[in-house]
């Protein structure tokens, strides 16, 4: 197709729409929770998994998830990436990593620090550092980071199905 | 489709709906009205062949929102699923087309919504032609209004009633269909889907002649929508239950107008009209469902309680 002089080639017709997020119930109590530093999960009445965020309902079983559960804070490194180019707010490198908390059933991804990044492992021990209590807000951000808690590694058989 | 190879009925159903859900999402709000409708024929997810739902992503904000919804059906294993974004009644559709294969006998079909969270008016707008109208932002119940103006000009109707706002309401519908044997076997009270059709019009507004609806005329009749003792109609707003008697040729039948959510009610109306039928309100009825603005889509389905 040609393209004579005076065609219309783009045309710009921008969207704007304006919405009112509500999480949910199961959200709400997970956010209000981490406002005030604790993570709870909930546990699945058929499979008996722990969501950590709760979503109210078992993605497998399609069932909703009633029991909460307040998990400790602390966890198991079970996949982790060093980044070597900075991005907003973060100096290179830093790491990411998904963390299985015990006792639930899925992982989550948060940042490690207070540690050199080669020494971030599989099976690496790690605890939550919180906002300063004043400062937190019902927002997963509460969570600023992982950090190591110098136990012993997991044993493999505990997170080898999250790796 | 005027004749199913395999008949198909709709064997239970439920739904929900508020001025405002407050607290609960989308996938909380639908869970119990799945979990009832395919508990009331004694099955759990794990016994449905074929799952598919109708709603709209641009009501919740957020991409692939469908996708989350799955959370509240319990997709694993692995599950044969699919989506419209449309009203619910065209997943219905779907759904007996799938149920036309051999070795899928049940079928679970829901719709939700959320729009009080949004601006509904507005968002209906991003259905349109996007070079020509979306960008004009047109609001719903302005178009609807065009309609109701083309009709008061037309004479043809004599009162035609005036515009309202545009319903909104949140809600949810899960209809389970099954397939001959199977569905008698989960329910005295099987409503046989007879024939069904859907029929769309053109996306431009100006060519269409508003005061009439070719597409539920050619619906009605593949569908074979004579000789029926009563109809359930999906009607957006008020004046268009006019154009729809004249397009289904309705002369004198009870008639059950509801709007509903948005990509709830014309699978609400499925249900309702399934529900006047098992309850004895009609033998042999028309339930119409629509989507799009000013009845740009519309389906029809004839259904019937008398067992085959």
């Amino acid at each position: 197709m040609s393209e004579a002089a005076g065609d219309v080639t783009i045309v710009e017709t921008p969207i704007h729409l304006d919405f009112s997020y509500t999480p949910g119930v199961a959200s709400s109590r997970f956010l209000r929770s981490v406002e005030k530093g604790q993570i709870v999960g909930q546990r699945c009445p058929r499979c008996q998994k722990v969501y950590m965020p709760p979503r109210g309902a078992c993605s497998m079983c399609g069932v909703a998830t009633d029991e909460e559960l307040t998990l400790s804070g602390k966890g198991t490194v079970c996949t982790f990436c060093v980044t070597r180019i900075p991005s907003p707010g973060l100096e290179a490198p830093y790491v990411s990593a998904w963390i299985r908390l015990d006792g639930a059933d899925i992982t989550s991804m948060f940042l490690i620090q207070e540690c050199d990044p080669d020494e971030v492992r599989l099976g690496m021990r790690v605890e939550a550092v919180w906002v300063h209590e004043a400062d937190r807000k019902p927002d997963l951000g509460n969570i600023k980071y992982f950090r190591p808690t110098g136990e012993p590694d997991a044993d493999y058989d505990t997170y080898k199905d999250y790796v | 489709m005027a004749e199913l190879r395999r008949p198909v009925a709709i064997v239970s159903w439920a739904s929900f709906e508020t001025p405002n859900e407050p607290a609960r999402n989308e996938v909380e709000m639908l869970l119990p009205v799945i979990q009832e409708a395919v508990g009331k024929v004694g099955l759990t997810q794990q016994d449905i062949g074929f799952t598919v739902s109708g709603s709209s992503d641009y009501l919740q904000g957020f991409p692939f929102a469908f996708v989350g919804a799955l959370d509240a059906v319990g997709a694993w294993p692995p599950i044969r699923e699919s989506h419209v974004e449309m009203d619910g009644a065209f997943a219905l559709y779907e759904a007996v087309n799938v149920l036309q294969e051999e070795g899928i006998d049940t079928a679970l079909v829901y719709a939700f919504a959320r729009p009080s969270r949004g601006e509904l008016d507005r968002t209906l707008a991003l259905q349109l032609d996007p070079y020509y109208v979306a960008p004009l932002w047109p609001d719903a119940r302005g178009l609807a209004g065009l309609q109701a103006q083309a009709m008061k000009d037309s004479g043809r109707f004599g009162d035609v009633p005036d515009v309202p706002p545009t319903y909104v309401a949140d809600g949810c519908v899960a209809v389970v269909l099954a397939v001959g044997d199977r569905a008698r076997e989960l329910t005295d009270t099987p409503v046989w889907i007879r024939g069904i059709d859907h029929r769309i019009e053109s996306p431009s507004l100006g060519v269409r002649d508003l005061t009439a609806s070719p597409s539920t005329k050619t619906a009605g009749e593949t569908a074979g929508a004579h000789d029926v003792d009563a109809a359930w109609l999906h009607v957006p707003y008020p004046h268009q239950e006019l154009v729809l008697r004249e397009a289904l040729g309705l002369d004198g039948q009870p008639v059950d107008s509801a709007t509903g959510p948005v990509m709830v009610g014309g699978l609400e109306r499925l249900a309702a009209a399934a529900a006047g039928i098992a309850g004895g309100k009609a033998r042999r009825a028309v339930a119409h469902a629509t989507s799009g603005p000013c009845l740009q889509q519309n389906l029809v389905a004839v259904l019937e309680g008398a067992s085959r």
